[in-house]
């Protein structure tokens, strides 16, 4: 495995930085290496947010932002649009939260030459933790459609990370997205 | 060995919880405070059997560790930007008084314009207080050298205070995988022995007195001793982790530097970058090397004369400005006065400032350097000034 990098983008509150971290985290207990870090703002509930992710089998150097992702992860619909996509490489892969479908999605991004996922996560943390907190169920997309990290690995970091009164609706919430998440 | 994911921060509050410190007194500032913060936790919790002195500001952070060192007690804290530069009217004190206090510096820009972010503009003005300074470029290295840190300064040669100083944000907020040692292990490799002067009642000592001027000179003649001495302890201290532990980093750190024409000079977090740009280069056909700074003070002269004998043209990327100096960057005023007394002998050199207040550092920016080193090497004239790199000038 070569290095591979992963934008997410949401919005404050969302959990955003927190999901960089548990796939880091768990691709790190696979004996993998990895980084994960937010984009160092003044961070505000709403407003845009962005966190990154490296993964790779080798020992990783390079300390800048990541500009042309492989992956972005888009936890928040409205956000959605061209700038999203900027830098990502073609034949990348961008997994977001949303009720459309994979080419309503390419369309907003205004790309055809990447791949998309959805799921909608928002509807599942709604009904798992009652609260729009879409981080650990857009988790369950990104282990499904990506096979980077073991969804073991990534259950396992969401127990540590989440709240301890919120783990079994968090960890429902991933094996929901997990189940739920189509590719097209 | 457990591999854990931390951030740098956490790491360096395992290693000080690895290294058994006594006495922690830390005031929390951006982006140093979740360091801060962990070593509470860890002494609320029991996890770490120490006094966490709560205190009103970094100076009483570092008096009441000057006062806890003078005891006897191992001491650590965390700090950065505006809280370390007022910590060094105490921090001068403390080398002065030749105790071995071990500092964290999430090193972050100073005020004003207020930022957050990071740059080395605090670590800088520390580099004339006596205090051993490492630079890291990963939260695995940050956690080892924490440790090598308190063995450094508690030997009888130096008896100095040490930092070891990691980049705001870039270091200090990313999390990633660290091998962390048991305390039993580290403990043999530092065992707890005051070696230094301490105030004890069965022997009693004063500390801390007049300096008339016939005595000052010496004792400030004896702190340059100690740090010059501290080099070969460095070298000595990190061989023999090496040898336990299985990792070690040298004072400084070649990469690609066998056969290299032109070489870049750089330090902390971005010298991982620069790395990776010398890769590119390499694929390009550009001969080029880099060499990482690992140990500031003391600057490691012999080391990098050797590294540097036969080069052409060196870059030193600085992520501080000295204002109004012949070179704005701190570590190209040392490699300068470095050649002073055999200017024959020394590469050309160009100097660069890059990642002041956090402006991203791409590997296409040392890239840009790079390809202007080789360049000089022909023959086009170097600047004579600091070069800037991402500026809007």
């Amino acid at each position: 495995m070569s290095l591979i990098e992963i934008r997410w983008h949401g919005r404050g509150g969302q959990g955003a930085v927190t999901a960089s971290e548990i796939v880091a985290k768990a691709a790190i207990s696979q004996g993998k290496y990895a980084q994960a870090f937010p984009s160092f703002g003044v961070e505000r509930r709403g407003a845009p947010v962005e966190a990154f992710t490296r993964i790779d089998d080798k020992p990783i150097y390079i300390r800048s932002k990541i500009y042309e992702p492989d992956i972005i992860v888009v936890l928040d619909p409205t956000l959605l649009g061209p700038q999203l996509a900027q830098g990502l490489k073609e034949n990348g892969l961008a997994i977001v939260n949303t009720d459309k479908s994979p080419d309503e999605v390419r369309k907003l991004l205004g790309r055809d030459d990447v791949r998309v996922a959805v799921v909608d996560a928002t509807k599942i943390a709604l009904e798992t933790l009652k609260r729009p907190i879409v981080n650990t169920a857009i988790l369950g997309a990104f282990v499904k459609v990506t096979g980077l990290v073991d969804l073991e690995k990534v259950l396992e970091a969401v127990k540590e990370k989440v709240p301890p009164r919120t783990v079994e609706a968090n960890l429902l919430a991933v094996k929901r997205a997990y189940e739920e998440v189509v590719a097209g | 060995m457990p591999r854990l994911a931390l951030t740098t921060n956490y790491a360096v509050a395992h290693a000080a919880k690895d290294s058994d410190v006594d006495v922690i007194a830390a005031y929390p500032i951006t982006p140093s405070t979740p360091a801060a913060e962990k070593l509470a936790e860890f002494a609320a919790n029991g996890e770490i059997d120490a006094e966490y002195i709560h205190v009103e500001s970094e100076h009483s952070a570092a008096s009441a560790l000057v006062g806890a060192s003078a005891v006897g007690a191992r001491t650590f804290t965390v700090t950065a930007s505006q809280g370390l530069i007022y910590m060094s009217e105490v921090l001068y004190i403390a080398s002065g008084l030749r105790l071995p206090i071990v500092l964290g510096v999430a090193s972050r820009a100073l005020s004003a314009p207020l930022s957050i972010w990071g740059d080395m503009h605090d670590i800088a003005v520390l580099r004339d207080a006596g205090i051993v300074t490492y630079f890291v470029s990963s939260a695995q290295e940050a956690y080892d050298t924490v440790i090598q840190a308190f063995k450094v300064a508690e030997d009888p040669r130096v008896h100095l205070p040490a930092i070891v100083d990691y980049d705001g944000f870039v270091l200090s907020h990313v999390t990633e995988p660290v091998e962390t040692l048991e305390k039993e292990e580290v403990l043999k490799f530092i065992p707890k022995k005051i070696t230094w002067n301490t105030l004890n009642p069965k022997n009693p000592i004063s500390m801390g007195t007049v300096g008339e001027p016939d005595w000052y000179y010496e004792f400030k003649y004896q702190q340059q001793v100690a740090m010059e001495n501290a080099l070969k302890v460095a070298e000595e201290v990190d061989e023999e982790f090496g040898k336990v532990f299985g990792r070690k980093y040298g004072v400084v750190e070649p990469f690609m530097m066998e056969d290299a024409e032109v070489a870049l000079l750089a330090y902390g977090a971005h010298a991982g970058t620069a790395r990776v740009a010398v890769e590119r280069a390499r694929k390009e056909g550009i001969k080029v090397g880099l060499v990482r700074l690992k140990l500031w003070r003391p600057f490691p002269v012999p080391h990098l004369k050797k590294l540097f004998d036969g080069i052409s043209v060196v870059g030193v990327l600085d992520r501080a400005m000295s204002l109004g100096a012949p070179r704005q960057g701190p570590v190209a005023l040392d490699l300068m006065a470095m050649y002073a007394s055999d200017p024959s002998s020394a590469p050309k050199m160009a100097s660069y400032t890059i990642g002041i207040g956090q402006r991203d550092v791409r590997v296409e920016d040392i890239l840009y350097i790079i390809n202007q080193l080789a360049e000089f090497a022909k023959g086009k004239e170097i600047p004579e000034r600091t070069i800037p790199i991402g500026l809007r000038e």
